[in-house]
């Protein structure tokens, strides 16, 4: 029988390939005087919510790369499935690949299966990778979808533990998030109330956390229907210049012309100072 | 690098079920009982976590340890005994569960960090506890286990008699997590308790202000 996963199963044990790959780039980089690109963090406030009729996924947008900010506007909510999708913390590329080769296995097996993909079994998929990589895949994911067994929302670490929840914060602005949710999160919300507390609980971590900021982003995964927020809230608007050193068209120049006097000192007479004592 | 402690906690931390997990066997059954606390360093990132994880309809099993090893284990072995209870046709003895994950301890126990107590009720020998450390398996009246157990191996040991019956035995695990719990920083949260017999297995969550209280300044 064929096998339908593109992604081969690893025979045992963590491959390490790459790694002798990146030391002899690192090697050669350095002669030449270089240094080897350092891997981008998305430093990241991301969250799930389960409310009355779905999930809602809530990511911040930037990206940093050190103490910099790399990307103002990364999108941090990635697709899995029709009906699942998945927000990544932690190595940006790392994420962004995890999700993609589970994505595509996913497909691969609903089209094996005849039905639509569950979340648990993305959640699975996704353990078992990362566990099998003993936490160097850096990815940490909040992972949220509905199926027929209703909704489901994950947060899965990068050691390949997992933790199924009705609410759940991952990121440098975690706790931050965590704090808003924990005061406000009911079960059985309202879509509106849901999305105000996801969008709040983000605005905590941008604000409370360096390395999250700019934008809001928002998926509403319900059944049958997925809103991509994207942006849905630009909480850090770039602000508007009030004034301007231009000048308008049409202005006339001109010069002042000035000239310099030369002043004779003439002494004219001498006082004596008398002493002076200063008191304070 | 990645993984160095400049980030923030959860990257280079691994995850932990700090935890505290006891299983004690009476005369008809067994009772299981966990805290549900789960930790990456000083952030508490799970505080309703069940560590009392099912491998099949009357055997449970207890976690601790690293959350990621864990929690694989006992997926793993749920899938085993699956297939071994479909071959052998009738439900499976609470020694192969114990047997499956003493093998999996066993042979990765340089890269693995975890430990799991194996409880339940098999028609053969009735209720059974093992503790599985470090992958050896023993067969034992009750088994403590966890970062909160040393502080209560004192009350375990004095508290402990032969013969209670199912009340008794709930009360005694339930004392023993609550008095764990006011204890271990890495303890918390609420108690879940599971008693497996021959009629039924029975979840129960008690919430934190619901747990007994011993002297408290």
């Amino acid at each position: 029988m064929a096998t339908l996963t593109v992604n081969r199963a690893a025979l045992g044990g963590f491959s390490f390939e790459n790694c002798k790959r990146n030391a002899l780039l690192e090697g050669e980089a350095n002669k030449v005087g270089c240094s080897l690109p350092s891997a981008r963090k998305t430093g990241t406030t991301i969250c799930g919510v389960v409310f009355k009729d779905g999930v809602i996924l809530g990511a911040d947008t930037r990206a940093t790369e050190g103490m910099v900010v790399a990307d103002k506007n990364c999108s941090k909510i990635h697709y899995i499935s029709p009906n699942i999708y998945c927000c990544g913390a932690g190595t940006a590329a790392d994420t962004e690949m995890t999700t993609q080769i589970i994505s595509s296995n996913l497909e691969l097996h609903s089209l094996s299966t005849g039905r639509l993909p569950r979340v648990a079994t993305a959640n699975r998929m996704l353990k078992q990778m990362l566990f099998r990589y003993q936490g160097y895949i850096g990815a940490a994911l909040v992972l949220g979808g509905v199926d027929c067994n209703g909704p489901h929302l994950y947060s899965i670490y990068p050691h390949g533990s997992t933790d199924k929840l009705p609410y759940v914060t991952m990121g440098s602005g975690s706790l931050a998030a965590m704090a808003v949710f924990e005061d406000r999160y009911k079960p059985d919300m309202e879509e509106e109330a849901a999305k105000q507390l996801v969008r709040d609980a983000i605005a905590a971590g941008i604000f409370n956390d360096l390395g999250s900021g700019s934008n809001i982003d928002l998926c509403v995964i319900t059944k049958g229907k997925v809103d991509y927020l994207r942006p849905h809230d630009e909480a850090n608007k770039k602000g508007v210049r009030t004034g301007d050193y231009k000048y308008k068209r049409g202005t006339t120049g001109y010069s002042l012309l000035i000239t310099h006097r030369r002043h004779d000192v003439f002494i004219s007479s001498m006082e004596m100072m008398s002493e002076v004592t200063c008191v304070l | 690098s990645m993984l160095d402690g400049t980030g923030p906690e959860w990257l280079s931390e691994e995850v932990k079920t700090g935890t505290t997990i006891i299983a004690i066997e009476y005369n008809g059954g067994v009772v299981l009982g966990s805290d549900s606390r789960v930790s990456a360093g000083a952030s508490v990132v799970n505080r309703v976590m069940n560590k009392l994880s099912p491998l099949h309809d009357k055997i449970y099993c207890a976690l601790s340890g690293s959350a990621a090893d864990a929690q694989t284990i006992a997926e793993m072995v749920n899938y085993q005994l699956d297939v071994h209870s479909m071959e052998i046709g009738e439900d499976p003895q609470v020694r192969s569960a114990a047997t499956l994950v003493k093998n999996i301890s066993y042979k990765y126990k340089e890269e693995l960090s975890a430990h799991l107590i194996v409880a339940g009720w098999d028609r053969r020998d009735g209720g059974q506890v093992f503790a599985t450390l470090k992958g050896l398996i023993t067969r034992q009246p009750f088994a403590v286990g966890g970062s909160g157990s040393s502080y209560v191996y004192g009350f375990v040991d004095a508290e402990y008699r032969r013969g209670m019956n199912k009340e008794d035995c709930q009360q005694f695990v339930v004392n023993t997590l609550s008095l764990a719990m006011s204890r271990d920083g890495s303890s918390g949260g609420v108690a879940y308790i599971v008693t497996i017999d021959e009629h039924s297995t029975e979840e129960k969550v008690i919430l934190g202000n619901d747990l007994p209280t011993f002297f408290d300044q």
